[in-house]
């Protein structure tokens, strides 16, 4: 066979040979088939493979460059109808999957609940972080408090008539009458200037008793929150201030207070404060006062040398304000329905 | 204290801008509750005449009256109240009429029968608080007329304030008009007193045997009175203040004391012998007083008692029936005294019998206004009875123990500056206290401006220089003080105590459980259902009801009330915690003292935690416990041969440091559960948090993360139930030795309920292992070699290798 004969029939062969190869590959419908045309054609024995082995037949150094040359272009045609039709069926496979595996999302079982803060601790907390804010402390103190300090200290001796306004719950314990539920946080404000050294920016958060019937309103057993200032040269100024940037802070910039005269054994100029919504209604929120002298000095203070103020409010009545909780009792039953509201 | 806009207007030229006198009040601290309308005219009711009255078998409740409205047609109208006869003159609201509470005036019938108006109470026609009777008017009137304009009735705003304590003196109108006058700048006068000249003397001898309980007494006879129904404007002022008309002897003295803040009393001066005696009662002494009751007294009231001894009043709080003003009385005792207030304050209180002159000597009354008191009280009498004679003579005890006239209080005005942050001077201080009638005695001529101020009578509750402040911070205006933020010269922040508390809370909400806030109070019992001994409780003195008695020593009875509350409303996943205070009292007071430490009065108060879910079992409650140790930081040995008591007995195990208590986990002893009714099992958590608050653990230091593999293995044993799976994992932990980063127990298999229960019975524990190193991967052989040293370690703990 002359040169020209043998090459013009590798030419067929390789034609031939690549063509079968692209048909097979665009008739397999699986990767696996896929995967096994790709062996198949890659093997040694594969006749384009064959066909290399044989170049060396060729005499003319031309004939070997121009048949090496088809065989390349016939194996990369190959395969890379092999990779294209290895994404093709890959993307298909995936397409296909993700239909079968729709998913209703709104078919969905709830397996953890979060848990739920009661609303007087919210509250109580936001209140924290306002005061934290404006350069404050927490002091906390016993809920189980002796007559000193929770009337005696605060310019409440033995008989003083605004006592009896306090509905205190005693207990049997100690000397009676000597050891009470305390009635309110003012307490804590001895105890704390017994304890720190002034300067004293400090608030007071906790659980008070009165011996109060419940009803919609009042609660025996209720939260208030109390704040106690002592530095030199404080003056009634500054505790209006404080009352009007805790107003803005907690209720919003479009809230203003005013403090309007009352009384109140150990604070004195005493006042109420009250807070302004931005619709012009004025709402009671609490009691302040500069503090009385002789509460200063039943604390280890000089009131020569120190002046101060005190202010204090209920907590439970701005949770429930809140939220809108039409009767306080609920805030009390424990109902889980109630609870997770919140 | 009600106070009327008209009858204010008698003490100074207040006008009637209700606006401007309530923001006046409010701002001197005088908070105006409500200010309501009274007597705003009710056009369509007319003067009507009863003609007769008449039952209807079918109607029980209501009768028929007849009436003519002035044109002598006889209308028909229906009337629930029985108060009027045939003669008397009343209101009509004609058809048609805009009564006051929004109704309107229909022919609605009874019994198919029309009613052609309705006749009207005083309250109705807002002419008065009387709710009881249609409004008899006075007979002068004619027939048809407008009542409104007929009575001459305008209308009046009526200011309802709260006085405080210590404004004594504004519990009457002399001292809310001065302090309003003041700052509205408006003259003040008091009323004036009676003109007439004295008549003979005519003297009732008064002795006080108890001078610390009365200071002064004045008792002052006046005849020629005549009983008879006040004149209609006192009348309808007292109505208009709340109180009922009685007699023109009681309105007047009523009318004084709402005037002047001084109780009188008028005693039927022909009714007492000779020679008064004020003294404390004898034990067990009685007094009918003027409300038909018969008072059993004490050593500690104060009594007034006529000649012959016999007690006729009860010193500030009420008088005694037998001398009390009838329609035959023609002379009257009248009674102006000083009783010391908190003597008043403990009888009014013990007989729960708080009258208005009680009130008022609890707060303070002014010793030197009895004078014009009396005075004004027989100008009033005499508007209704002008041959009244008041007598001289008059007996005027005045004691050693009567206040002075004026306080001396020091006012250093640098103190006012200091405390109100305000620039006064020493004149401008005496001017703002001088229009509250505080006289300036003197100033001192240093530097440092020292004010002696005589505070007047009529203000007890101003005795030291800080009273004064407050006076002249009223008279300046709260709102001219100023508004001014301190720069806080400390650090705002959360101590590490509080820090650590709120990162407590944000676990537990994290293990979903919900936060409770059962009631501190139990009942007498509660503990003992609870499984919890009732010796270390505290009792209340004085609770509100016999079932919330009892000081709570732990958090669990009430959370187990909320758990079988919640099941009782169906609710599902039911997991509450609480943090709050439990109250036990000190087993030894002299056991917890340091040396020179005074003996602690208090109970042993202290902060814990307390998780429940109800259906969950230990294991829960184990888990819980295990992510809180580890978000916390805290640990503590787990001891299954303590448990505390109320808990389930093999479920549950208490968590301790040494001989040191902390807490407990695991289930409610099912005894516990039968009593509050609960029929699932309880998972319970508990920990006193006095230890776990206060321990602020080192911050963690960063470990990097080997860039190496990780091998992991799982191995499975049988371990026999008298073997802890703590122990075999303690012992694993150890073979793995240091390439082992984390080990855990992730699956149990029990073979039964049954065989649970015997101890020599075992169970199946596979642990997950995670090895790796720092500085090279693992080797197969490596971990070959660590699985098999930690095969052999459990075996020789009695652990059995379960080929997996």
């Amino acid at each position: 066979m002359s040169d020209q004969t043998v090459v013009s029939a590798m030419r067929q062969t390789v034609e031939t040979a690549q063509t079968s190869a692209l048909a097979a590959i665009a008739l397999a419908t699986d990767l696996a088939a896929v995967r096994a045309l790709s062996a198949e054609l890659n093997k040694k024995e594969s006749p384009l493979n064959a066909l290399k082995n044989s170049l060396g037949k060729l005499t003319s150094v031309d004939d070997k460059r121009t048949m090496g040359q088809l065989l390349n272009s016939a194996s990369i045609a190959i395969n890379s109808a092999l990779q294209a039709r290895t994404l093709e069926l890959e993307t298909s496979e995936i397409s296909a999957r993700v239909a079968r595996e729709a998913m209703d999302l709104s078919e969905f079982v709830t397996r953890r609940r979060r848990g739920h803060s009661h609303i007087v601790t919210q509250a109580t907390q936001r209140l924290e972080d306002v005061f934290v804010g404006l350069g404050f402390q927490i002091a906390e103190g016993p809920e189980v408090e002796t007559d000193f300090y929770n009337f005696e200290a605060l310019n409440m001796p033995k008989s003083h008539p605004a006592r009896s306004e306090f509905d205190t719950m005693f207990l049997e314990y100690g000397e009676p009458g000597s050891v009470l539920l305390r009635t309110h946080t003012s307490p804590v404000q001895i105890r704390v200037m017994q304890t720190w050294q002034p300067p004293i920016y400090a608030i007071m958060p906790g659980r008070v008793f009165r011996r109060d019937t419940p009803d919609a309103t009042h609660m025996p057993v209720f939260h208030q929150i109390e704040g106690l200032v002592i530095d030199r040269g404080i003056t009634f100024a500054h505790l209006a201030g404080t009352i009007e940037a805790f107003t803005k802070a907690f209720f919003g910039s479009d809230f203003t207070s005013r403090l309007r005269p009352s009384f109140f054994p150990f604070t004195e100029p005493s006042a109420e404060f009250d807070i302004r919504r931005a619709d012009g209604a004025w709402i009671e929120l609490g009691g302040c006062g500069m503090v009385h002298p002789n509460v200063l000095t039943s604390g280890g203070i000089d009131p020569e040398e120190f002046s101060g103020f005190a202010f204090g409010f209920g907590i439970d009545r701005m949770a429930k304000e809140r939220h809108s909780v039409e009767d306080i009792r609920e805030m009390y039953t424990n109902d889980l329905r109630f609870l997770r509201q919140f | 204290m009600k106070i009327l806009n008209s009858w204010l207007n008698d003490f100074g030229a207040f006008g009637t801008d209700k606006e401007k006198l309530s923001a006046a009040m409010t701002n001197l601290g005088l908070a105006v509750e409500s200010v309501e309308t009274v007597g705003t005219p009710v056009k369509g009711v007319v003067v009507a005449r009863v003609l007769r009255t008449q039952r209807h078998p079918d109607a029980a409740k209501v009768h028929r009256v007849y009436v003519d409205a002035g044109d002598g047609v006889e209308l028909h109208v229906w009337c629930g109240a029985f108060n009027m006869k045939p003669g008397d003159l009343i209101p009509l609201a004609t058809l048609g009429t805009n009564m006051p509470d929004g109704r309107v005036i229909t022919p609605r019938g009874i019994l198919g029968i029309e009613s052609q108006g309705m006749l009207c109470s005083s309250i109705e026609l807002g002419l008065g608080s009387d709710s009881d009777g249609i409004l008899i008017l006075p007979n002068n009137l004619k027939l048809g007329a407008d009542v409104f304009s007929a009575l001459k009735v305008s209308s009046d705003a009526v200011f309802d304030l709260d006085v405080t304590r210590n404004r004594p003196d504004c519990n009457g109108y002399l001292g809310v008009a001065r302090d309003l006058g003041a700052n509205l700048g408006i003259k003040v006068v008091a009323p004036a007193g009676d003109k007439a000249k004295k008549g003979a003397v005519r003297s009732l001898k008064v002795s006080i045997l108890n001078k610390q309980r009365c200071a002064r007494y004045n008792l002052t006879v006046m005849s020629g009175v005549v009983v008879t129904n006040s004149p209609d404007w006192i009348a309808r002022r007292l109505t208009n203040s709340g109180m009922r008309p009685i007699n023109n002897v009681v309105d007047a003295s009523n009318l004084v004391l709402l005037e002047l803040n001084q109780p009188t009393h008028a005693f039927d001066a022909d009714k007492v012998s000779k020679g008064f005696k004020i003294r404390c009662a004898r034990d067990q002494e009685t007094l009918l007083t003027l409300d038909g009751q018969t008072r059993v007294l004490e050593t500690t009231d104060l009594l007034i008692c006529d000649g012959a001894d016999t007690p006729i009043g009860l010193a500030g709080v009420m008088g005694g029936a037998s001398t009390e003003i009838s329609a035959t009385t023609t002379s009257v005792a009248l009674e102006t005294a000083f009783f010391e207030a908190s003597g008043v304050a403990a009888t009014a209180s013990r007989l729960n019998l708080r009258s208005e002159a009680s009130l008022r000597f609890e707060r303070g009354v002014d010793p030197y206004g009895i004078d014009h008191a009396v005075s004004r009280f027989a100008g009033l009498l005499r508007e209704s009875c002008p041959k009244l004679v008041v007598h001289a003579g008059a007996s005027d005890v005045k004691e050693k123990t009567l206040p002075p006239k004026q306080k001396i209080v020091s006012l250093r005005v640098s103190q006012v500056n200091r405390m109100l942050g305000t620039k006064l001077t020493a004149k401008s201080v005496s001017a703002l206290l001088a229009k509250i009638g505080f006289a300036t005695k003197s100033t001192s001529t240093s530097k440092l401006a020292v004010i002696k101020i005589a505070v007047p009578s009529w203000r007890p509750d101003c005795e030291s220089e800080i009273d004064l402040v407050e006076e002249v911070a009223r008279h300046v205006g709260y709102e001219n003080l100023g508004k001014i933020v301190p720069q806080s010269t400390m650090h705002g922040r959360l101590s590490p105590m509080q820090q650590r508390r709120r990162d407590l809370r944000e676990v537990v909400l994290a293990l979903g459980v919900s936060e409770a806030m059962p009631n501190p109070f139990l009942a007498p019992g509660d503990l003992a259902k609870s499984g919890l001994s009732e010796e270390l409780a505290i009792r209340l003195a004085n609770p509100l009801v016999f079932e919330e008695s009892v000081l709570r020593t732990s958090l669990r009875p009430g959370l187990l009330k909320a758990i079988s509350y919640n099941l009782s409303h169906r609710a599902t996943d039911i997991a509450l915690f609480e943090i709050g205070h439990v109250y036990p009292a000190r087993q030894d007071q002299s056991q917890n003292l340091l040396p020179n430490e005074l003996p602690n009065e208090l109970p042993n108060e202290s902060e814990s935690l307390c998780i429940v879910a109800a259906g969950a079992t230990s294991e829960l409650a184990m888990d819980w416990w295990s992510q809180l140790s580890a978000a916390m930081g805290f640990g503590a040995q787990l001891d299954q041969k303590n448990v505390e008591s109320g808990y389930h007995p093999t479920r549950s195990a208490s968590l301790r440091r040494g001989k040191q208590l902390l807490g407990s986990v695991g289930e409610i002893d099912p005894l516990v559960l039968a009593k509050h009714g609960i029929n699932v099992s309880v998972a319970c958590f508990e920990l006193n948090l006095s230890v776990l608050l206060n321990e602020i653990p080192k911050v963690s230091t960063a470990k990097s993360v080997s860039r190496f593999p990780r091998s992991d293995f799982d191995l499975a044993f049988s371990l026999p139930r008298s073997e802890a799976a703590s122990s075999l994992l303690k012992v694993l932990r150890q073979a793995a030795g240091p390439e082992l980063v984390d080990i855990s127990l992730f699956d149990v298999y029990r073979a039964s309920e049954t065989a649970q229960e015997s101890s020599t019975s075992s169970r199946s524990l596979t642990f997950r292992f995670q090895l790796q190193a720092k500085d090279r991967t693992l080797t197969d052989a490596e971990v070959s070699t660590t699985r098999n040293r930690c095969i052999d370690a459990a075996t020789k703990l009695g652990a059995q290798f379960r080929t997996v």
